[in-house]
């Protein structure tokens, strides 16, 4: 049972002030800020055979896979930094704490030319990793940061840590603790940061172009083959290879909100 | 409070009422980046001639083939410079720049340079023709000639190269395609490319000498080649036929192709139109230069080399090359 969930009224039983009004301002502020943009960008699109190039498809899947990574190795790394920063005290905390959302605030493109100054042939670490699908990892596991620390934290913030001595009084170790109390409670919220750096891993231009060297069937990231048609007049190429994007990150969304929903079920 | 911002509003929207009742012309001028500098220079001296007095700019610069797009999706423009010709071909099609643009004694053109070879310090691997990109181990950089249409220069030195070695036309695309297995990195624009070269990355960097230069003069470590066998880079200038300012676009176009101003271009890397202008000035001349028209002219090579399905180019990247 999760502690938040179960401190407010089931959603259903909530009222809203003026429930028509809400739903009717969302759905119209929707329609005008994403769907419209979206179907603009469906009626442009054509030159369908051209996502199905060799080329196409072998930057969709690195890009697809690379974010898929970038998602995984945040879901962990986040939530660790998120548990940190509110569990443990530190010389420092307020700073750390403001350093998560440093790469929010840089433009991406600083930081491509950052991470290539770090990662290049000149690297002052001696690590030399640009222009391979690992400067691509690093660059996009670098922009998509925050969005689990940011999720998880205000959950971890208001978890009751009383359910957690409870467990332990009951005899369950601190792993067990974590897995059966805590982990089912800040699950869903990591899902939502999962989601959100999935998403922007995969729209990723600014921080990648710098630092990947863009060969296509090795270092090209699918936002990078859509600005080239852009770039040789095949608008319509893009905005078919564009829609296909969507398309698919739409169904990874809506996979992880299946997953979310799962993992709440016993909440509602 | 009400009163302050009443007032501030007042202070804002005079000067505003002011402009707009004097006979001031204001100019826009659409342009890529790199010679944005040049620009500024350029407009602040056509300012003190009699010709563009009280003559105002406002500017806007990025890539190329954006900004040609911009103007044929309705940016308002009266001038507009961009670095190769198709750029303004496109415009002419849409019927936003006059048909006969290019028929003046400079075929439309404002600024000349050069694809050159920018390398390592004291040219280690002795890079000095287009066949030299082939050695073993040779790591070249390109700009992406699908993202970068100023690229498509230097795609078009190298073929252009191969055919003034003696190379038969399908010979000098096979050339291409072996030189492309070079290419270690495909930036999406030029500067890009720069970066990733100081960055530490590959031999070879091609590039255009007025680029070079602007790199040494901002104190970059950059030394150059030029191959003896090259393209002549030819940076195109029109007024669009929808200016509501014609005769003072016009007069700052005319402008553009004086000496002094040349002198201008020139200091700041470009070959000027205007021969006299290049007088003390190092644009060492090559052999076997060529123009775009040694090649086919740009038409027959957009289609044939950068149609992004069929083109030449779209199956040596299709191939896997690079």
């Amino acid at each position: 049972m999760a502690a938040r969930a179960a401190a407010l009224p089931s959603p259903k039983a909530r009222r809203s002030p003026a429930p028509g009004l809400a739903v009717g301002l969302s759905t119209l502020y929707l329609s005008v800020i994403v769907l419209l943009p979206l179907a603009a960008l469906s009626w442009h699109a054509h030159g369908w055979e051209a996502i199905a190039s060799a080329q196409a498809v072998s930057s969709l899947k690195l890009t697809l896979g690379v974010s898929m990574v970038v998602a995984l190795v945040n879901a962990v790394a986040g939530t660790v930094i998120a548990w940190t920063l509110v569990r443990d005290r530190f010389v420092g905390q307020g700073f750390v704490n403001a350093l998560v959302d440093l790469p929010f605030a840089l433009p991406t493109i600083v930081a491509g030319l950052t991470l290539l100054a770090l990662y290049g042939p000149k690297s002052p670490t001696g690590v030399n990793i640009a222009f391979t699908r690992w400067a691509i990892l690093v660059a996009l596991l670098f922009v998509t940061l925050p969005f689990v620390v940011r999720t998880v934290q205000p959950v971890l913030l208001e978890l009751d840590t009383e359910m957690e001595d409870a467990a332990a009084s009951l005899g369950a170790g601190r792993l067990a603790t974590f897995r059966r109390v805590i982990l089912p409670n800040i699950l869903p919220a990591i899902l939502s940061g999962v989601a959100l750096a999935f998403a922007r891993a995969v729209g990723e231009f600014g921080s990648v172009v710098l630092i990947s060297g863009n060969l296509p069937f090795k270092t090209e990231v699918v936002s990078v083959y859509v600005f080239g048609r852009i770039e040789s007049g095949d608008a319509g190429g893009a905005a078919a290879a564009s829609v296909v994007i969507l398309a698919i990150s739409f169904a990874v969304l809506l996979a992880i909100g299946g997953c979310r929903r799962w993992v709440t079920r016993h909440d509602r | 409070m009400r009163r302050i911002s009443l007032a501030l509003l007042v202070a804002l929207l005079l000067p505003a009422l002011a402009a707009g009742a004097s006979k001031d012309t204001k100019l826009t001028l659409v342009a890529y980046s790199t010679p944005k500098d040049a620009y500024g220079q350029l407009i602040s001296s056509f300012q003190k001639t009699g010709a563009g007095n009280g003559v105002s700019f406002s500017q806007s610069y990025g890539a190329s083939g954006e900004q040609s797009r911009a103007v044929a999706a309705g940016l308002d423009a009266d001038i507009v410079a961009f670095s190769l010709e198709p750029d303004i071909t496109s415009l002419v099609q849409k019927k936003l720049v006059a048909k006969n643009w290019n028929k003046d004694k400079f075929h439309g053109m404002v600024t000349r340079s050069v694809v050159v070879f920018i390398v390592r310090d004291g040219n280690p691997k002795k890079l000095k023709t287009w066949n030299d990109l082939l050695k073993p181990g040779v790591q070249v950089i390109t700009p992406n000639p699908f993202t970068s249409g100023g690229a498509r220069w230097n795609v078009m030195a190298a073929y252009g190269g191969a055919l003034r070695s003696g190379k038969t036309p399908k010979q000098a695309v096979d050339y291409l395609g072996k030189m492309w297995k070079h290419v270690v990195s495909q930036p999406t624009s030029a500067r890009e490319g720069l970066v990733q070269f100081l960055a530490g990355r590959g031999d070879v960097f091609l590039a255009y000498e007025n680029e070079a230069i602007f790199a040494q003069k901002k104190g970059q470590p950059v030394q150059f080649v030029i191959p003896k066998a090259t393209i002549l880079i030819e940076n195109p200038v029109a007024v669009t036929s929808t200016s509501k300012h014609k005769t003072e676009a016009n007069a700052f176009v005319k402008f553009l192709r004086t000496a002094p101003a040349q002198r201008i271009f020139a200091e700041n890397g470009y070959r000027p139109v205007v021969a006299s202008a290049a007088k003390g000035f190092n644009f060492p001349t090559r052999p076997q230069l060529f123009t775009i028209k040694y090649v086919g002219g740009w038409a027959k090579v957009e289609k044939r080399f950068f149609d992004p399905h069929t083109g030449v180019m779209a199956k040596i990247q299709g191939s896997g090359g690079g």
